[in-house]
């Protein structure tokens, strides 16, 4: 198919990093957006971010970033180091306020409802909005069947069959032949990949509308990063997500919307927004053309 | 580009509305606590306490459940439990806190700190004889054993911390294994060694050398963590210059260390300030002024307290309560002045 | 013409040696010689009870630590007859420890618990400050507590507990007397060992991995059930080893438990009724007035106790370090 071969293309212009030429990201995507499948699967309205602010203590790490996610696309957050991607993303499924003395602004609609209303149950928002982190950190005092249905088991939701939703979350995952003969294996015994995708299968059991990753491939080896980005594509198909990434050309590979943030000292604040191709072959900022084409970060 | 001063939010956190339903809760469990313990033959406060924590248990959960269903009610209840287990361990310690207290000052007064038992004995009066010789025997032991365990501890840590030698291991397991010997075995062992084999006999010194046992791996823990802390740089800046390690280590880390060593010291006083047992069988008991630590048994504190319960009068029991309001206060000074010395030290890195 | 690539031969590493000067010669000799001090006293502890209870052990044997009879009496030509046996001793201090452990464990790992995860700065400050208190307390001073203050309400708590749950043996009593009872010397030995189970069970759960919280909200836990699904199973060692430290104390603590417990040569399971033993407090009991062979038989004890709680230590602080280590 176009997009497999698009990744060899790129498996040879992947070596030269910094020096990529924005055409040829924009031709992965490009290619990507040709061969993007509709979703079908109803997703909601998806998520929507309307003047986010966040702060640390006193410190504005975060000013007025607002962006709309589709239901069933993928966007890239992309930007250098420290410009408030990582801290963005955690507003988006209240993890944020979990660091002690922050506090933020603004509002995050999923479906149309504000997340941060009061009275309302925060613990309901998360299992909407799942979240992959960086470092794969699956339970280890559990097996890997446990792991996958471990999100249930907190919530207390009862599925009336629990193998199947086992099997079809690791398969979505893309971890099924590689585990189904022994699931009651501790999760421990596992490769940093497949570790991953234990954390992906995992965050899928319970359903969500969306899916937040924060830099998921960035402690992996270029093999299980691609295994990966196959996954991505797939489950775009029936949720949003919104991947956190310092690799372009994996922002280029997987996303249909990219974000670029920078911070020029102060707060970080999203300079542009758009389809992926046009964010690497006619972006409309200085900023941006000067990051993606590797003149700095 | 923002244009306008958004302000900082808390969206998580609780709400005027949310304090006033948990106001209410806590008004409504009151109010049917009253009901039930004026309804039932429970008597006395810690009624009252029980049965409001169990109502407010049962009431606030009916709260939570119609908006957070099963699950918040679960991490509801595990909420008020953890509190209610630190509000319990609070309340011990309060209790005894004010017992102390209250029941120690009515025997405070100036005869009681400034006599001894000479010319007193345990059937008299609140205010005929004191404890004085009581107090100067317990700071004669604690200099004793300060004299005894701190070089030791200091070494001991000195060897785990600098000289790290093969038998780090084997050192460290057993001032572990030091910490857990029962204070009677400490005061059995010196009167096994030295009451029973020697011609010495009872005296400040043997129970010096006994509270020394308790307090070396006091002061070997603590002194171990404080010269952990002393960063490697001032070590290897010392070696670099020349100088051999123990005089590196008496110049550049022992000062580094110092308030942190005065801590271990403190800390190690706490611990034996109070003891008991190792005293019953290396000072005894006695009332009047002993100023020789060599050789005769002296008043401390906490043997006075024992024999004033044992001999069973309320007048003693009273200067009981007053000894040990001293020798509290005794432990307390010890305890802010290990915090205030030991956080200075931490401060200054 | 070709260069031919010479043989690469990695040399062996040189032995570095420094040969310490004469001072820090004598410096190490110094510290290496007192820090086994440690080894020396504990050593000598052990020999010399071993020394002076040695006549006791070789006369009764094994039935030292199993016999029930303590008692020295002279039979008609005026020699000693010594019956000297521990067991209701040991009992009784394993009925207390045990009573002392189940009632602080929970109450331990509770407070953990929410000085960790729920209170607000200020008050984990503050009580912090109160648990640190209460293991600096002395033991004669929860004596006196436990005499004065706390038996009258144990005794109206036995009661109830007798009245209502006395159909289980271990509720039930030969006779009405409730003071001075296992029970009531277990819940003050209780509270001495709070702050040490508190302290190491703080230090746990304090070093849950972050990365596992986490995830558990991620997935949308609440805090219990976060502290369940990741907190509690990787803090379980850490709060065993704690509950063994804090079981070794409660071996061997001695005035507190005089006070409120009535020494009586006889296992008792009825923890509500006015028996009990406890090794340490009975030497303590015994000693005012022991003549020579009574001497020995307390030393042999000494001994005892000394190896009992040496055993339980070492068993906990190997837990304690396995978890702060390895940080499974």
């Amino acid at each position: 198919m176009e997009a497999q071969t698009n990744t060899e293309k790129n498996g040879t212009q992947m070596s030269e990093k910094n020096t990529t030429t924005p055409s040829s990201l924009s031709d992965v995507a490009a290619k990507r957006a040709e061969a993007k499948v509709a979703g079908t699967a109803p997703l909601g309205t998806g998520l929507e971010a309307r003047g986010v602010h966040a702060w640390f203590d006193k410190h504005h790490a975060l000013s007025d970033v607002s962006l709309d996610f589709s239901a069933g696309t993928v966007t890239a957050l992309i930007g250098p180091s420290g410009c408030g991607k990582s801290t963005f993303i955690r507003t988006l499924n209240r993890m944020h306020e979990f660091i002690p003395d922050t506090s933020m602004a603004g509002q995050v609609l999923l479906d149309g409802k504000d997340i941060y209303e009061p009275g309302i149950d925060v613990t309901k928002i998360r299992l909407q909005i799942g979240m992959v982190f960086q470092k794969p950190n699956p339970f280890p005092s559990m097996t890997i069947g446990e792991n996958v249905l471990s999100g249930l088991k907190l919530a207390q939701l009862k599925v009336s069959n629990q193998e199947e939703l086992l099997e079809e979350c690791l398969v979505r995952a893309g971890l099924w032949n590689e585990v189904k003969d022994r699931l009651g294996a501790h999760a421990g015994g596992l490769s940093g990949g497949q570790q991953q995708r234990l954390c992906i299968a995992r965050a899928l059991a319970v359903k969500p509308k969306v899916l937040l990753m924060d830099e998921p491939c960035s402690a992996l080896d270029p093999g299980s990063t691609l295994r990966i980005e196959e996954t991505i594509s797939q489950l775009s198909k029936s949720m949003t997500i919104v991947i956190v990434t310092h690799n372009m050309q994996q922002a280029a590979r997987v996303s249909d919307y990219t974000a670029f943030f920078l911070s020029d000292g102060g707060p970080g604040q999203m300079i542009e927004v758009g389809p992926t191709n046009e964010i690497f072959s006619r972006p409309r900022d200085e900023r941006t053309e000067n990051y993606v084409t590797g003149r700095f970060g | 580009m923002t244009t306008t001063d958004t302000k900082p939010t808390r969206p998580w956190a609780a709400s005027p509305r949310d304090r006033a339903l948990t106001a209410s809760s806590v008004l409504l469990s009151l109010a049917i606590t009253v009901g039930i313990v004026l309804g039932t033959p429970m008597k006395g406060k810690l009624a009252y306490f029980f049965v409001f924590l169990i109502t407010w248990l049962i009431v606030d959960s009916l709260y939570v459940v119609r908006k957070f269903g099963a699950k918040g009610v679960r991490d509801a209840l595990a909420a008020k439990i953890t509190l209610y287990g630190a509000v319990v361990v609070s309340m011990a310690v309060f209790s005894i806190l004010w017992a102390t207290v209250d029941e120690g000052v009515a025997g405070l007064n100036l005869a009681f700190v400034t006599e001894n038992m000479r010319n007193a004995s345990f059937f008299d009066p609140i205010g005929k004889g004191g404890v004085l010789h009581a107090i100067i025997g317990t700071l004669v032991l604690i200099i004793i054993s300060i004299i005894i365990a701190v070089p030791m501890g200091i070494l001991t840590a000195l060897y785990l911390t600098e000289i790290k030698g093969k038998a780090a291991g084997l050192i460290q397991f057993l001032v572990q294994a030091m910490s857990g010997v029962p204070s009677v075995v400490a005061g059995l062992f010196i009167y096994a060694a030295i009451i029973l084999n020697t011609p010495l006999r009872a005296s400040a010194f043997l129970g010096g050398l006994a509270l020394s046992i308790l307090m070396i791996p006091t002061v070997t823990r603590t002194a171990q963590e404080v010269l952990n802390l002393v960063p490697r740089d001032l070590r290897e800046a010392g070696l670099a210059m020349g100088a051999t390690q123990w005089k590196t280590v008496a110049l550049v880390v022992l000062p580094a260390a110092r308030s942190g060593l005065i801590t271990a010291t403190i800390l190690g006083v706490a611990r034996i300030a109070g003891e008991t047992a190792p005293l019953l069988f290396t000072v005894g008991v006695f009332d009047g002024y002993n100023f020789n630590p060599f050789v005769g048994g002296t008043g401390t504190l906490p043997t006075v307290i024992w024999a004033g319960l044992g001999a069973g009068t309320p007048e003693a029991a009273q200067r009981a309560w007053s000894a040990i309001l001293i020798l509290l206060i005794v432990v307390l000074i010890m305890f802010v002045l290990a915090r205030t010395v030991g956080s200075r030290q931490f401060k200054k890195k | 013409m070709s260069i031919d690539a010479p043989a690469k031969v990695i040399p062996q590493a040189r032995k570095i040696t420094t040969k310490p000067r004469v001072s820090d010669q004598i410096f190490r000799a110094i510290v290496t010689g007192f820090s086994f001090s440690a080894l020396v006293i504990l050593a000598l502890i052990a020999a010399f009870l071993l020394l002076k209870g040695f006549s006791t052990l070789r006369d009764q044997g094994f039935g030292f630590i199993t016999n029930f009879e303590w008692n020295v009496t002279l039979d008609e030509s005026g020699k000693e007859i010594a019956d000297f046996g521990l067991q209701a001793m040991l009992v009784g201090t394993m009925v207390i420890s045990l009573i002392a452990v189940v009632i602080a464990v929970p109450l331990s790992v509770l407070t953990a618990l929410f000085l960790t995860f729920y209170a607000p700065e200020r008050v984990k400050r503050i009580l912090v400050t109160i648990v640190d208190l209460m293991a600096a307390f002395p033991s004669i001073l929860y004596g006196l507590w436990g005499l004065f203050i706390l038996m009258p309400m144990a005794v109206y708590w036995a009661e109830l507990l007798h009245k209502w749950l006395g159909w289980i043996p271990l509720f039930d009593v030969p006779q009405p007397v409730f003071t001075r009872s296992p029970f009531i010397a277990g819940l003050v030995l209780a509270v001495m060992i709070i702050p040490i189970i508190t302290s190491v069970s703080r230090e746990v759960f304090a070093q849950t991995p972050l990365d596992r919280v986490q995830a558990a909200y991620a997935l949308g836990a609440t805090k219990w059930g976060v502290i369940k699904a990741v907190v509690l199973p990787f803090g379980a060692n850490g709060v065993v080893g704690g509950s063994m430290l804090g079981l070794g104390r409660a071996f061997g603590e001695t005035v507190a438990v005089y006070f409120v417990l009535n020494i009586v040569f006889r296992s008792n399971f009825e923890i509500l009724f006015s028996q009990g033993g406890n090794v340490a407090s009975m030497i303590v009991l015994k000693f005012g007035e022991a003549g020579e062979t009574e001497i020995g038989a307390l030393m042999a004890s000494g001994l005892v106790l000394f190896l009992l709680t040496l055993v339980v230590n070492f068993i906990a602080n190997a837990v304690v370090n396995r978890t702060v280590k390895s940080g499974r």
